[in-house]
């Protein structure tokens, strides 16, 4: 029997990064899953969450969990909506005796994306390669944290043929997005992304890697007003270069 | 309820006037001042790569953190036991133990115990404890003759400064400001030769350290058991404070126990591989009390100043307790991305950083100081670096749930939040939404929208925002799947 995965696309990715999750989509199909999109999907709850709205939050995992829970695995390619449904979903309703066996079920079968290819799949990116030769670095996006993920994104990349890899100074160091931290407190978060923004000129890569959209979003954002010409994209549109798959221009 | 118990503006505030506290002001002005974030940012990165390196030398550190988190943990869940056997065991040596439940008590505890014992002048160590309630200053204003030991806090003391670092105290100065200030206190030509003005330090301070007839020191860690404190250290100045004044007074927070000596070795693995990167400190002295009959060095008369100054309060809380655990290393300030942008004094408190955004507001009230848990990407890099494993973003979290129950967070905030919940919760609506949110695409420059309206500008004053796609996922996926 075909494996389900469920798409998790999250709401930025949904709006901004389409064909992230296009990618992952079809990078999935091409390795002999199912892919299925809940089309009732809208947040996993997380601003909330991360601004004391707690029973808003509640409510919506709640809602998160009624889509999800039904799939075999859950893939997501956004490090900080999966650390929603992993860890702080625990704190939600660990207490709660009827939400905490579902959401236990759903929390263990909750992957980000890299993560799903490794541990899940035990997809190995040496088996793909790029057309051509080009310049990378990587930011470790925060969240993978609380997964205890670490230097996993950087090995995937690392393995992919025809990746020359750059690394970069303070590579883990937060780019300063913190969803409405970066609109509430603009000089903080400005000097933030700046340090980010040197740190990553200072690699020369064509390309960023950042798999997460909210952190992206901020670096483009920053490269963009700073005329820092480096493409930063999710790890999953370098698969599908790698993998020959086509992606729409949308 | 937490909520209640965390709130009490009822007591003496001991640090700065919270009502003249303004983060917005202090945090912009110091995230745009590039020579201390380049001063910060030099000392923090290489403490913060050193405190990695040096715990990868242990078996696993991981275990080891967690160890000590529970050995602080179950210490202050019994708090109550361990204070009463450390009160014992103290005596037992001849100490005198005082508890000073307010900042007040413990400023006029030590002062009357200085005047009895007829003192007229005081080496005083570093800690942070007396930091918290501005000792120093009461020492001054009382008439003693009090001078600062540690080299930094030193330089903080003749500056009329205040340390901006748990452990570093100084780490926002530079060298050519500490040659500056050394050359007018001292009226000596300017010298920024690092070997000269630390042997400038010295010269004055033996004298000084000849002379004083007490004491005064705090604490890392105090065993309940044998009744010892343990003060770490890396240039003597501590042991001299110990050994040479016939007074010692050693001021500490309740919250320093730890039950055995088995436990401080604990502690000690982890303390200065997570403060400085050093597998230990140059010193670390134990010390017992007053010195025993035929013995030569040591003082006459021991005194342990025990404060709570709003730590029971935390302690009452079972959720925040856990906060209680912190060693004061400073791993949490030096992994922290907001800490390199702004420094310590932008946090309007003697305990900046992670750690400092959630003491402060539980020790001083969480509406005086809303700012310090919402000024947070919740990176987690604190948490990471923590010996004792503090969740310190998990409770950043819950003070801003605090806050929205407290409403201490705005109405409009709190309708704008709970309108855009509303939203989420209707797929109809999330669909919608997204599809007039493609009409920023109108105003966009190549892909990217460079202005946008309150209350989203504070992101567009920084960086631009990416144009919302054509086609969303959700509508690619029902054209094509």
């Amino acid at each position: 029997m075909q494996k389900r995965a469920a798409l998790f696309v999250t709401c930025l990715t949904d709006q901004f990064y389409p064909r992230t999750g296009i990618a992952i989509t079809k990078i999935l199909e091409k390795l002999g899953w199912s892919v299925e999109f809940p089309p009732d999907q809208t947040c996993c709850g997380q601003p909330f969450y991360n601004n004391g709205f707690t029973e808003e939050s509640a409510r919506l995992a709640r809602r998160f969990i009624e889509i999800f829970e039904p799939f075999d695995y859950i893939v997501t390619p956004s490090g900080s909506c999966c650390a929603m449904v992993r860890e702080q979903f625990h704190q939600l309703f660990h207490n709660d005796a009827q939400w905490a066996p579902r959401m236990e079920n759903v929390r263990h079968k909750t992957f980000e994306f890299v993560e799903f290819l490794t541990k899940v799949v035990k997809f190995d990116p040496a088996t793909v390669s790029l057309p051509e030769t080009d310049t990378f670095t990587y930011h470790y996006t925060c969240h993978l944290r609380s997964l205890g993920i670490h230097d996993e994104g950087v090995e995937f990349l690392r393995k992919i043929g025809n990746v020359d890899f750059k690394p970069m100074n303070k590579a883990d160091q937060c780019c300063g997005f913190g969803g409405t931290f970066a609109i509430k407190y603009p000089a903080i978060s400005g000097a933030m992304v700046q340090d980010k923004l040197d740190n990553l000129k200072a690699t020369g890569a064509a390309t960023t890697i950042c798999n997460d959209a909210g952190c992206t979003m901020n670096i483009a954002g920053m490269c963009n007003r700073h005329q820092v010409k480096t493409n930063v994209t999710h790890i999953a549109e370098v698969m599908a270069k790698a993998m020959k798959i086509e992606l729409p221009d949308i | 309820m937490t909520a209640q118990l965390i709130d009490k503006p009822s007591r003496s505030l001991p640090v700065l006037p919270a009502a003249d506290f303004d983060f917005d002001k202090v945090s912009v002005a110091a995230a745009s001042n590039s020579r201390l974030k380049a001063a910060v940012n030099n000392g923090v990165v290489r403490q913060d790569r050193g405190r990695v390196a040096k715990l990868a030398e242990l078996p696993d550190s991981d275990a080891l953190r967690s160890l000590a988190g529970d050995i602080k943990q179950h210490t202050l869940d019994y708090l109550d036991y361990y204070l009463v056997q450390l009160k014992a065991s103290v005596e037992l040596r001849g100490g005198h133990v005082h508890f000073a439940k307010t900042a007040d008590d413990a400023t006029q505890l030590i002062l009357k115990i200085a005047s009895d014992a007829n003192v007229k002048s005081i080496i005083k160590s570093k800690s942070m404890v007396s930091e918290e309630i501005e000792l120093a200053h009461s020492f001054e204003k009382a008439g003693f003759d009090v001078v600062e030991t540690d080299l930094g806090e030193f330089i903080v003391q003749i500056d009329h400064d205040k340390p901006s670092h748990l452990v570093t105290p100084i780490i926002h100065k530079d060298l050519a400001s500490i040659a500056e200030l050394f050359s007018k206190y001292f009226g000596t030509p300017y010298n920024d030769d690092p070997n000269f003005l630390t042997k400038q330090a010295r010269v004055y301070l033996r004298a000084k350290f000849r002379q004083a007839d007490m004491g005064m020191t705090g604490g890392n860690f105090i065993v309940a058991q044998t009744g010892e404190i343990c003060v770490v250290e890396n240039e003597g100045n501590a042991r001299q404070s110990v050994t040479s004044p016939r007074v010692l007074v050693s001021l500490i927070g309740i919250e320093k126990l730890v039950p055995r000596l088995d436990d401080l070795s604990v502690m000690l693995k982890l303390l200065a591989r997570s403060a400085t990167g050093q597998a230990m400190t140059v010193y670390t002295s134990l010390f017992t009390g007053p010195r025993p009959q035929g013995d030569t060095d040591g003082p006459e008369e021991f005194h342990l100043v025990l404060m709570d100054n709003g730590r029971s309060e935390i302690l009452a809380s079972e959720e925040y307790r856990e906060t209680l655990r912190c060693i004061r290393c400073g791993a949490c300030l030096n992994a922290c991305p907001i800490y390199r942008s702004i420094g310590g004094h932008a946090y309007g408190s003697v305990y900046p950083g992670p750690i400092g955004a959630l003491v402060t507001p539980l020790m001083q009230g969480l509406a005086h100081f809303s700012d310090l848990p919402k000024a947070s990407s919740l990176c987690g890099a604190c948490y990471d670096a923590c010996p004792v494993k503090i969740n310190i973003p998990k409770h950043l979290i819950s003070l801003r749930r605090d806050m929205v129950n407290q409403n201490i967070t705005g109405r409009f905030e709190q309708g704008v939040y709970r309108l855009w919940s509303r939203m989420l919760l209707s797929p109809g609506l999330y669909r919608t939404n997204l599809k007039l949110q493609k009409a920023m695409r109108f105003i966009a420059k190549k892909g990217f929208i460079r202005w946008t309206p309150p209350p989203a500008s504070g992101w567009t004053k920084v960086r631009d925002i990416p144009q919302p796609a054509k086609q969303t996922f959700g509508e690619w996926w029902k054209k094509n799947r």
